[in-house]
This record gives structure tokens, sequence and C-alpha cells, in this order.
């Protein structure tokens, strides 16, 4: 069940874009999520889309990992479209009972949808090539000059690449101690919300028993191997761009020129 | 009346790229009343393959009958197979969570419907079995030491009453002493009661005094399945799969191969002693 979660799962394999430098994804994939509400015109979505595309060849992930995580937001996705669609003023199309579908509720409609997809694989890409270790790596780096403003970034890093790590190993844990429990004959399916409710202690005061317990001897191995904060911290394995780094930012470049052209050229052509 | 195993297949993250064959077409027959060591070394699928006994995994492919009934069966009850299969998982002491002793063991068979006074003699009657003393049933299970926990969960699924009792490595991470005890008292219960016992282990030392029959895992397939002396009898076999036969085998097979006419298929200490005395005194006439 919460296996299905894509978002921020790495997929393990071998490709370019796997051994990008993790800052080149991040700051790519915040120029492509702006880019999608920067560029608006069919033309722009259709470069954007093909962008997308060609990355995700390169990247040798799977597509149905993609579309995996589209399953978690499609509530959410289902409101803002609904919203647009109903909500907007203007030239009305088709009216039933109170709801109304107006011409620019229809294109909002679909332009939003059209930039959630794409936002949302465009950022499972990230996610699924680059390790969550990386990830933090990344942004500790790119957010040290915050230090200056006393933002404690490596804290920050640290708590974030901690967490993450234990996502997988909670998620196990849960798994064991609801089996152990059904097969003491617990019952977590039936019942109305209350019992429901009543039925997870057995599930969560062991969970939160464990988790403390985890993050106790995390902190004192963490300790025991001199851990005192970012001050002075060395990294084993510094973040160094590579020659396809800088071919990777030209490339995102080139994209977004090439999206503000084709817009421009749209509309030029009254497309 | 037995569990049957017939071809069961088990994949880990069937369709993902961390797809993992867990058992490699398992067959076997458990009849009523055995005590049954699994063996294997880490990662050999024996967890795995206790948790289908009670239907928490379902195999990937094939059947497993309990009672005569196939518990894949679309209407099965699986909630009654569950009371009469008691699984005690690795490191059971993690699932307490009561706020006391007695009430945590109570959980088990509460869950069952059972009317209160009946949940209540059966947790104490469980509680007596794993010989925890008496003063600990109100206090937090949370305070008890590491092989007391053990105890209450391991009462927390006898509570249940099941005809089979199945123990994933009671005793990882116990001292020697606590380990001893532990086993002794499963086998005690097991000849009172007559009950099916699965003991896994990884250890053969653990299992040679106490089972009527070995069952030993490697990559998810059954190695070998039979009498503990037969076993060992492999034990160069073993030793490639990372176990190893009881530390008495070795010495009975050096001694056999210096010339004493010692018996190498004893399996315990005292079997061992026993038969080095005989060849000794056997020797001197
Ligand atoms: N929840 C899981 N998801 C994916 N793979 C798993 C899972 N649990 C076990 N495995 C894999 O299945 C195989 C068998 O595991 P299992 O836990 O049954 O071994 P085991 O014999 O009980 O080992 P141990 O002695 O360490 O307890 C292992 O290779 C393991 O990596
Ligand atoms: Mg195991």
């Amino acid at each position: 069940m919460l296996r299905d979660i894509t978002l921020g799962q790495y997929y393990q394999t071998e490709s370019v874009i796997h051994r990008l430098d993790p800052r080149v994804k991040l700051g790519g994939t915040l120029l492509y999520i702006v880019s999608l509400f920067v560029f608006n015109h069919f033309l722009g979505y259709i470069v954007a889309a093909v962008f997308l595309g060609i990355v995700i060849r390169l990247s040798h992930v799977p597509f149905r990992f993609m579309v995996k995580g589209m399953k978690a937001i499609l509530f959410l996705m289902l409101i803002t479209v609904g919203f647009n669609l109903f909500l907007t003023p203007g030239e009305v199309l088709v009216r039933f009972w109170i709801f109304k579908i107006t011409k620019e509720g229809l294109k909002l409609a679909v332009n939003m949808a059209i930039r959630l997809v794409m936002l949302v694989i465009g950022s499972s890409v990230m996610t699924l090539t680059t390790t969550p270790n990386n990830l933090t790596d990344g942004m500790e780096k790119m957010l040290r000059p915050l230090r200056v403003l006393r933002v404690p970034v490596h804290e920050v890093a640290m708590m974030m690449s901690i967490a993450l790590r234990f996502i997988p190993i909670l998620m196990e844990e849960t798994d064991k101690i609801m089996k152990a429990q059904i097969a003491r004959g617990a019952d977590f399916e039936s019942g109305n919300i209350l019992q429901r409710a009543r039925a997870m202690v057995p599930l969560l005061v062991p969970l939160f028993i464990s988790a403390f317990r985890r993050a106790n001897d995390l902190a004192m191995a963490m300790e025991a191997r001199c851990y005192r904060g970012g001050d002075g911290r060395t990294k084993m394995k510094p973040l160094v761009y590579h020659k396809r780094d800088g071919a990777a930012y030209l490339c995102i470049l080139l994209y977004l020129a090439a999206g503000i052209a084709a817009g421009n050229l749209g509309r030029a052509l009254g497309l | 009346m037995s569990i049957i195993l017939d071809h069961v297949n088990y994949i880990y993250g069937g369709g993902t790229p961390l797809e993992r064959k867990a058992l490699d077409d398992i067959c076997l027959q458990i009849p009523d009343g055995q005590f049954v060591g699994i063996i294997g070394h880490t990662g050999s699928g024996k967890s795995t393959l206790m948790q289908h006994m009670n239907g928490l995994l379902k195999a990937t492919s094939g059947h497993i009958y309990f009672n005569g009934e196939d518990i894949y069966e679309k209407d099965y009850d699986m909630k009654k197979l569950r009371s009469k299969v008691g699984l005690v998982f690795q490191y059971p002491e993690h699932q307490l969570f009561e706020v006391d002793v007695f009430s945590d063991v109570c959980f088990g068979p509460k869950n069952l419907g059972l009317d209160k006074k009946e949940v209540q003699l059966r947790a104490f009657d469980a509680l007596q079995k794993v010989g925890l003393p008496m003063d600990l049933y109100y206090q937090s299970p949370f305070d008890l030491s590491g092989g007391q926990k053990r105890r209450a969960a391991i009462a927390g699924v006898l509570a249940m009453n099941p005809e089979v009792l199945i123990l994933d490595e009671p005793t990882a991470g116990l001292d020697p002493r606590g380990r001893d005890e532990i086993l002794g008292q499963i086998r005690q219960l097991q000849r009172q009661t007559h009950m099916t016992v699965l003991l896994v282990s990884h250890s053969m030392e653990d299992v040679a005094e106490y089972v009527d029959r070995i069952i030993v895992m490697n990559r998810g397939a059954v190695l070998y399945d039979d009498e503990p002396k037969e076993v060992f009898a492999h034990y160069k076999e073993l030793e490639k799969v990372g176990l190893a036969a009881p530390q008495v085998t070795y010495i009975l097979h050096e001694l056999k191969k210096r010339g004493l006419a010692v018996d190498v298929n004893a399996t315990t200490v005292q079997e061992a002693a026993d038969t080095v005395c005989a060849a000794l005194r056997d020797r001197r006439k």
C-alpha cells in the first residue's frame, strides 16, 4: 500500500541522467517547473513535453514508474481541474443545473492539467534518478550561501537525509508489527472509524517506541563518531562539476529558449 | 491432520527492479505433534516460509493445505487459521504495546472473541507455561529484561491455544542461559501438549537437542529434510551453505578417523559423551 508512492523513490540503474550532479538536476527541475508556468502557449507545452520525453528516454527508467507518482496526486488534480472548469467566468459553452462550463474555464483547466501532469512527472524524474542522499547533498551545497543569514543549512540537510533514510525502515517496521499483530488476531480492516482507530493502537505504540529507540541509537552512534554539526566537516564524496554537467545546463537553457521562441512564434502566426 | 505445502513459490516485489525469489518450489508435509527445526543461513527464506504457514504471505504459486483444507480457497476463514497456527515473530518483544504484561497477553484471546473470564484464564495459563515470575504480570512490558519480554511475547501467542506453534528464532539476542531456558520450556510444552512446533534457527546446536526432524533451507529451497543425525551426516555439505553441524559431530568424526570406535551419529553432548565412554571402555577390555 504505502509502497506505491514513487515520489521520492530511487530507481537504481545506469544512465547519463543518474550520473549528473544533483545540483544540475535540482536546478533543472526547478527551472522546468517555472517554465511550465511561464510558457502559456500550446507550442511551448509541446516543447516541454518533447524535452521531458528525451530526458525520460535518457534516464532508462521505465515510464510506468513516473506514472505511479501520478496516482498519489490524482485527487488533487481532479479538484484543481474541476475548480478551473466550473468556476471561471466567461463565455458559456455548456450549462446544466447550477454548473456551467465556460470557454475560458475549459482552456484554463486543460492548461492546468497539462502543467500538473508534466510537473509531477518532471519531479519524479529527478527523484527517480537521484539517491535521497545525493539530493540532500545537492540542496545543502546550493543553499550554503544562506548560512550568512544564520540559516542552519547543514543541520536541516542532515535532518532531511536522516528522515528520508528512515522512511523505508519505518515502513518495513510497520509491516512487521502489523503482521505480528495480525498473527495475534488483530483486525485492521473491518469495523467503523472508531473501531479502526482503536485497532491502530497495537500498531502505533510499538512503532513509536521503535522509532524512538532507533533515533536514540542513531544519535549515540553519531556522537560516538564525533559528529558535531557542520562546522569544519568535509565530505567523503564532495560534489564536483564535470563536463557533462555543463552540457546539461546548456541543454536546459536551450530548452528554455526554444520554449519561449515556440510560444512567440505561435502567437505571431496567430495559432 | 497436518500442514502440507505443495510446490510453493514466493517472489518479493514482483514486477519491480527489486524482484527477488524468496521461496523456490517448496514441498513439505508436517504431521501433527512433530517438533521440527528449520535451519538456514541468513536470508535463506526461513521467515518467509513461516509467514506462509498462517496465511500472512500468499504464495505466488502453489498450494498450502491445513488439516486437509486449501487455505487459498475463497471462503477459507483466515482468522481461524491464525488462531490455530500461532506465529511468534523474530524479536517478538517489539510487538508489545499494552500497559501491563497481563493485558498484553490477553490481546490474542480477546481477538478470538472469547468471554472475559476465558481470556484471563488463558492468559494466566500461557504466562505460567513460559515460566514468567508472577510478580511481573502487572508490570509494564517495557520494564522487563530482554529475555522476560521475549517470554511475555511468546505467551501472547500461546494464549490463543494454537495447534501449531511456530517460533522464528526465539533465542536471537539472548545469552546462553536465557536461550537454554526458553528452548527447554518449549520442549517441555511440546511434550505436555503434543502440539506441533516449528522452531526456526540458524544454529544447529540450538535445535539438535530438541527436535525430531530438521529442514535445512538454502536460497529459498529445501536442501535436506530428515532426522537430525541424517542431516548432520552431511556436515561437509552444510558448511558449504554457511551452516555447521554441532561441534560434537566434528569431534566424533575426528575421533573415529583416529581409530576410536565411536558412533558418529550422536547429536547431543550427552549422547556424544556416552558413546565416547563406551568406546573407551571397549578398548580397555
Ligand atoms: N519484505 C521484504 N521485501 C523484499 N525482500 C524481502 C523481504 N523480506 C525478506 N526479503 C528477502 O527474501 C529473502 C529471504 O528472507 P527471509 O527473511 O525469509 O530470510 P531468513 O531465512 O528468515 O533470514 P534471517 O535468518 O536473517 O532471519 C532474503 O533474501 C530477503 O532479502
Ligand atoms: Mg528470519
